[in-house]
C-alpha cells in the first residue's frame, strides 16, 4: 500500500503572541463500521507538519496554538482525503472519520456520521461475524440470541423470530439490505424470510428512535446488510458448508463477487440448506425438517459523487411442524399435553409432511444517489416486495394436498432520503416514502379466510435534526408522520358480526348478506405521530445514551380482521375493528465502557405502551369436532420495566470472561396482571481462550441459564371430556421449569496462500444434552426441545 | 453489463405490472369443503318399531354459532338396532355427503363410542376397513335395562390402528365429537 501525506495549513491569523503548547489527538476511523484506519496521514500545510496513525488508528500533533483555528486534511490509501476545520482551545482529542472505499452503497453515508442508522444517540449492537458464521446453518433470530435482551418466540426452531425487549412481531422492524421487511409478519408463527447467508453485517438497535425506518418499531429495528464490495478490481469469493448432527443436515453457500477500479461490481450469491427430523434427547421430533434455498444478485455502480444499485433476492423455504402438535380440539390437546412422550413418533426421515409451511419471497429493489452541492446526499430508492405463504394441515378427502391458509402479499415502495451537513454541528435527514400494499387471500383452499383481501396505502415523511455543540457532547431529535389507509373485504361470520354489534356501528360498510356470514369493506385511516430525541455523553473512557421515544403503530391485519379458526394454531383467533394505534413511550440509558481490560454495557429501560394489542385465550366454544380455544385480541395499558447487562473481562492475555443478563417485567396495567409471552430472565457466561498466533485460535465455553418465568397470567379453562365425564383443566398458561445449557464451540484460520484461507469452526450446542422446554416455543406444551448438536462449518475464502 | 441491467429493469417492470392487474371485483366466498355441519345417528330395531334419530348440527361450521342437538332419545330396553353414522357438510350450495369421503379412506379413520353416566347400552362395529379393522360408520347397539346416560360418537382422524376401541387407544385428532342425552325405557 502507498503511503502519502498532503499537509495543509491555514492559520486564520497570524498573530504569534499565543500559548502554542497544546496538542491535538485522537484516531482515525472508519465511518461506517467504526474500526480504526492505519496507516492514515494527518497533516497541517503551512507548518509541513505531518504525522501518521499508529497500529491503533492513534495520532499526536504537538506544538499547536491556543485560539488557532487549523484546517486538516486526512488521508488513508483507501479512502477520499478530507479536510476538518479544528479550533484549538487547549489540548484538544478529535477522532476523525473517513469514508472508507471499502463500502458499498447499501447505506447513504454523510460526513461525520456513521451508518445511517445509528444517530449517535443510540446504543446500537453488532453481531459479530463469528456468530454469524457459527449460525449458518440456523436462523437470523438463532443468532441475534446472542445480544442480550433478545430472545426468541416462535413455533420450534424451524420458526423462529426474533423477541426485542419483550416485543416481537409487528413490533420489530427488519430492514433487508435497505428495505424494510413485508413478509407477513404478524403472527408469532411467521418467521422473518431472510437467508443468514446473504448477511455480511447484521446489527441491532434496541432502541424505537431510528425514524427513518419506521414510526412504528416499538421493539427495535434489526439491519441485515450484503458483505461490503471494494472499490478495485478484483474477484473474490467465499464458500461456506455447515454440517450438523442434530437433524443430520446441514447448509452449502457460496457467493462470488466482481468489483472494478471504476465503481462497477456485481455480486451473486446462493445457499441451500436442508434438515430431516431434529430429536430432543429424549425422542424424534417428528416431521420437523427443513429445506431452504436462497439466491441474491447485486449489479451496481459506486463512485464517490454518484451511485446506482440493483438488487434481487429470492428466499424460499419448507418447514415441517411437529407432528404431534397438531391437535386441535381442548380434548385432543389435554392428551398431548399429558403425555409424557408426543403422541406421535416416527422414524427419522428427511421428508416433510403436513403440517408444514411453504413460503417464498422476491426482494427487487432500485436505488441511486447523487451528491449535491449544497444540499447534500438524495437518495431515491423503488422496491417491490412479494411474499406468498401457503400453510398446509393434515387435511381429508380431495383437500389433502390443498393448503389452508394461501396468501400473497404484494408491496411497492418509494423512498426518497436527503441527508445535508448544514455545518460542523448540525446535520439534518429527511424524507418521503410511499407505499402499496395488497394481500391477496386465495378463496380455492377450502378454509375461511382469517386475513382478508385489503389493499393498503402509506404515506410517510420525517425530519432528524443532530447537533453537536461540544466534542464530547450529542443531541439528536426527530419527527415523523404517517398515514395509513386500508381497504379490505372481509367475510364475517353473521353469528360474530352480530355479537359484536357490528351492524348498528358500521352498518355502510355491508356489501352483501350471504346465508351464515356477512361480506364487509371496511375502510380504515390512522394517522400515527412519532418522535425522538436523545442525548450522548462522552466522558473518560465511559459513553452515556439516554433516549425517549415515541413510538406509534397501526394494528395490523390479524388484529384488526382475524375471525375465524386458525389450523396452525388450533384456536379460533378473533380480532376487532375497533382498535386504535398501539403507543408507546420508552425512556432508555446505556452506560458503556469500551477498554481492553474490561467493558460493560447498562441498559436499563421503561417502556409504557397504550392500547397495547396482545391475544390471549379467553374462553372455549363447542364445535362439531369438539371444543376448540378462542383466543381474542385486546388493547390495554401496558408496562414494561426491563435492565441488559453486558460485559466481558480480559483475565489473562489470552483468557476473557464474558457474561450478559437480561430482565424484563411486564405488566397490564389495566387488569394489574402479568402479560403474557414475556421472556423469563436469563443470563449467559462465557469463557473465550483466543490466541491469534496459532492460527487464530479461538475457544469458548458458554453457559446459559434461563430461569423459570414466574410472572405469568393464568388463562387456563376447564373441557368437558366425555368418556370421563370429568371437567379437565387445559393448561395454557404454566411456564417451563429453569433450564441450563452447556454450549461449546472452536474455531481456527488456516491461510494456505495469499489469496485462499480457510476457517474451521467446530461446537457442540446443549453440550450435557439436557431436557427443557422454552416458555416462547409454541411446541413446549407437546415436546421437549432439541438435544445435543455437534456442529461443523467450514468456510473457504477466495 | 448494459444487457443485464436491461434485463433486470425488464423483470422489474414485469412485477410491477403483473402486480396491479388485480381487478376491483369483491372477492369470492371460500366453499368449506372439508367442514362437517350435521352429524345424523339413525337407529333402526332390527325386529321393526320407530327409528330413533339423533342429530347435531352446526350449520355455520367452527366458531360463530354453537351445535344445535336434537331432543334426548328414548330407546325402547331390551331391544337389538342397527346404526348408521351420516354426516353431511350443509354448508355448500350442494351438501356434500362426507360419510363417503370417511369410507374412502376407511384405513385412516375410526368411529370410537363411548357410553356415559348409567346408560345401559352395548355397541359393536358393523363395519371394517380394508385390514379388517374397525370403522364404525354403521354399527349395533343392544340396549339393556331402564337408564339415562350419553352417548358420544367420536370419529378420530389417522388413529392407530388397530387399538382397543377406546379413545385413549385410538389417538389421531378429533374431525366429530357428538354427545347425545339418551334414556332407555
Amino acid at each position: 500500500m502507498r503511503k502519502y501525506a498532503i499537509l495543509l495549513l491555514l492559520c486564520s491569523s497570524l498573530s504569534f503572541s499565543q500559548n502554542c503548547d497544546y496538542s491535538l489527538s485522537g484516531k482515525v476511523k472508519d465511518l461506517h463500521d467504526g474500526s480504526v484506519l492505519s496507516p492514515a496521514i494527518i497533516s497541517i500545510k503551512n507548518d509541513g507538519v505531518k504525522v501518521s496513525t499508529d497500529t491503533n488508528g492513534t495520532y499526536f500533533l504537538s506544538n499547536l496554538c491556543k485560539g488557532k483555528t487549523y484546517r486538516i486534511e486526512v488521508v488513508h490509501p483507501e479512502c477520499n482525503s478530507r479536510f476538518f476545520t479544528v479550533k484549538i482551545s487547549g489540548d484538544t482529542r478529535k477522532d476523525f472519520k473517513l469514508e472508507h472505499h471499502l463500502e458499498e452503497l447499501n447505506e447513504v453515508i454523510l460526513t461525520g456520521k456513521a451508518y445511517a442508522i445509528q444517530s449517535k444517540t443510540i446504543a446500537e449492537t453488532k453481531v459479530s461475524s463469528d456468530v454469524l458464521d457459527r449460525f449458518s446453518s440456523s436462523s437470523i433470530a438463532a443468532a441475534l440470541n446472542s445480544i442480550s435482551g433478545v430472545s426468541s418466540i416462535g413455533k420450534g426452531n424451524g420458526i423462529l423470530k426474533p423477541l426485542i425487549n419483550g416485543l416481537h412481531s409487528s413490533r420489530v422492524v427488519i430492514m433487508n439490505n435497505g428495505v424494510r421487511m413485508q413478509d407477513q409478519e404478524w403472527g408469532a408463527e411467521h418467521a422473518p424470510n431472510i437467508d443468514i447467508n446473504s448477511i455480511g453485517r447484521l446489527s441491532l438497535v434496541k432502541n424505537t428512535a431510528a425514524l427513518e425506518y419506521g414510526g412504528d418499531a416499538l421493539g427495535g429495528i434489526i439491519i441485515a446488510e450484503g458483505l461490503k464490495v471494494p472499490l478495485k478490481d478484483s474477484i473474490y469469493g467465499k464458500t461456506t458448508t455447515g454440517f450438523a448432527s442434530n437433524g443430520r443436515g446441514g447448509v452449502l453457500s457460496t457467493q462470488l463477487t466482481k468489483s472494478t477500479e471504476k465503481g462497477w461490481f456485481t455480486s451473486l450469491q446462493a445457499s441451500i440448506k436442508q434438515f430431516g427430523d431434529f430429536e430432543s434427547p429424549g425422542y424424534i421430533l417428528s416431521n420437523t425438517g427443513i429445506l431452504e434455498r436462497n439466491a441474491s444478485f447485486r449489479l451496481g455502480l459506486n463512485k464517490i459523487n454518484f451511485g446506482m444499485e440493483a438488487y434481487y433476492s429470492f428466499y424460499s423455504n419448507n418447514i415441517g411442524i411437529l407432528r404431534p402438535s397438531h391437535l386441535l380440539t381442548a380434548a385432543d390437546q389435554i392428551r398431548g399435553q399429558n403425555s409424557d412422550i408426543p403422541l406421535i413418533i416416527n422414524d427419522f426421515t428427511y421428508q416433510i409432511n403436513a403440517p408444514n409451511q411453504n413460503i417464498s419471497h422476491h426482494l427487487a429493489r432500485l436505488k441511486g444517489f447523487v451528491n449535491l452541492t449544497g444540499l447534500g446526499k438524495l437518495q431515491m430508492q423503488y422496491d417491490f416486495q412479494k411474499n406468498h405463504r401457503l400453510e398446509f394441515d393434515v387435511r381429508r378427502g380431495d383437500d389433502r394436498d390443498k393448503a389452508s391458509v394461501d396468501l400473497e402479499l404484494k408491496t411497492h415502495t418509494i423512498k426518497i432520503d436527503l441527508k445535508s451537513v448544514i455545518n460542523d454541528e448540525l446535520g439534518l435527514k429527511s424524507g418521503l416514502m410511499t407505499a402499496y400494499q395488497n394481500n391477496y387471500a386465495n378463496p380455492f383452499t377450502g378454509v375461511r379466510r382469517l386475513i382478508p383481501d385489503y389493499d393498503k396505502y402509506n404515506i410517510g415523511a420525517y425530519v432528524i435534526a443532530d447537533y453537536q455543540p461540544k466534542e464530547d457532547w450529542y443531541l439528536e431529535a426527530g419527527l415523523r408522520h404517517d398515514f395509513t389507509y386500508m381497504d379490505a373485504f372481509k367475510f364475517y361470520k353473521t353469528a360474530f358480526w352480530e355479537s359484536r354489534n357490528y351492524g348498528t356501528l358500521y352498518p355502510e360498510i355491508v356489501v352483501e348478506e350471504l346465508t351464515n356470514q356477512v361480506l364487509a369493506n371496511p375502510i380504515i385511516r390512522f394517522h400515527n405521530t412519532s418522535a425522538s430525541f436523545g442525548i450522548r455523553h462522552s466522558f473518560k473512557k465511559n459513553q452515556l445514551y439516554f433516549n425517549y421515544a415515541l413510538s406509534s403503530r397501526a394494528p395490523n391485519p390479524s388484529e384488526l380482521f382475524s375471525e375465524g379458526l386458525h389450523h396452525s394454531g388450533a384456536r379460533i383467533e378473533l380480532g376487532d375493528l375497533s382498535f386504535t394505534s398501539e403507543t408507546g413511550n420508552k425512556f432508555s440509558l446505556t452506560l458503556e465502557q469500551k477498554s481492553k481490560n474490561f467493558s460493560y454495557s447498562i441498559h436499563p429501560y421503561i417502556h409504557l405502551i397504550s392500547n397495547f394489542t396482545l391475544i390471549e385465550p379467553i374462553e372455549i366454544e363447542q364445535t362439531i369436532r369438539g371444543s376448540f380455544q378462542v383466543w381474542e385480541y385486546r388493547q390495554t395499558e401496558a408496562e414494561l420495566i426491563g435492565l441488559d447487562v453486558d460485559a466481558s473481562m480480559q483475565l489473562y492475555p489470552n483468557l476473557s470472561f464474558k457474561h450478559q443478563f437480561s430482565l424484563i417485567k411486564g405488566y397490564d396495567k389495566v387488569s394489574n396482571k402479568p402479560l403474557i409471552s414475556m421472556p423469563p430472565v436469563s443470563t449467559k457466561n462465557e469463557l473465550v481462550f483466543h490466541n491469534p498466533k496459532w492460527n487464530n485460535f479461538k475457544m469458548s465455553l458458554q453457559s446459559e441459564y434461563v430461569f423459570k418465568q414466574n410472572e405469568y397470567p393464568n388463562n387456563n379453562f376447564e373441557v368437558y371430556i366425555p368418556q370421563t365425564e370429568t371437567m379437565e383443566t387445559v393448561d395454557v398458561s404454566s411456564t417451563p421449569e429453569a433450564y441450563h445449557l452447556i454450549n461449546f464451540n472452536t474455531n481456527v484460520d488456516l491461510k494456505f496462500s495469499e489469496k485462499y484461507n480457510l476457517n474451521i469452526g467446530f461446537g457442540v450446542a446443549n453440550v450435557l444434552n439436557n431436557s427443557y422446554r422454552d416458555y416462547l416455543n409454541l411446541l413446549r406444551f407437546y415436546a421437549d426441545d432439541l438435544g445435543r448438536n455437534f456442529l461443523l462449518n467450514l468456510k473457504i475464502n477466495y | 453489463m448494459k444487457k443485464a441491467n436491461y434485463l433486470l429493469t425488464l423483470f422489474i417492470l414485469s412485477v410491477v405490472f403483473t402486480a396491479c392487474s388485480d381487478d376491483d371485483s369483491t372477492p369470492l366466498p371460500v366453499n368449506e369443503e372439508e367442514v362437517i355441519t350435521t352429524v345424523t345417528v339413525t337407529l333402526t330395531p332390527t325386529d321393526g318399531g320407530d327409528v330413533v334419530t339423533l342429530q347435531m348440527t352446526d350449520l355455520d361450521g367452527e366458531g360463530g354459532n354453537d351445535p344445535v342437538y336434537s331432543d334426548p332419545a328414548v330407546l325402547t330396553s331390551g331391544t337389538a338396532y342397527t346404526g348408521t353414522i351420516e354426516l353431511l357438510n350443509e354448508a355448500e350450495e350442494d351438501p356434500e355427503n362426507i360419510t363417503l369421503e370417511v369410507l374412502e379412506e376407511a384405513e385412516e379413520h375410526q368411529f370410537i363410542y363411548t357410553v356415559g353416566g348409567n346408560l345401559d347400552v352395548s355397541l359393536g362395529y358393523g363395519d371394517f376397513d380394508n385390514n379388517n379393522h374397525p370403522l364404525g360408520v354403521t354399527f349395533n347397539l343392544s340396549s339393556g335395562t331402564a337408564s339415562t346416560g350419553t352417548l358420544t360418537f367420536t370419529l378420530r382422524h389417522e388413529p392407530t390402528k388397530p387399538n382397543d376401541n377406546t379413545l385413549d387407544g385410538a389417538g389421531g385428532e378429533t374431525d366429530v365429537e357428538a354427545t347425545f342425552e339418551i334414556s332407555v325405557q
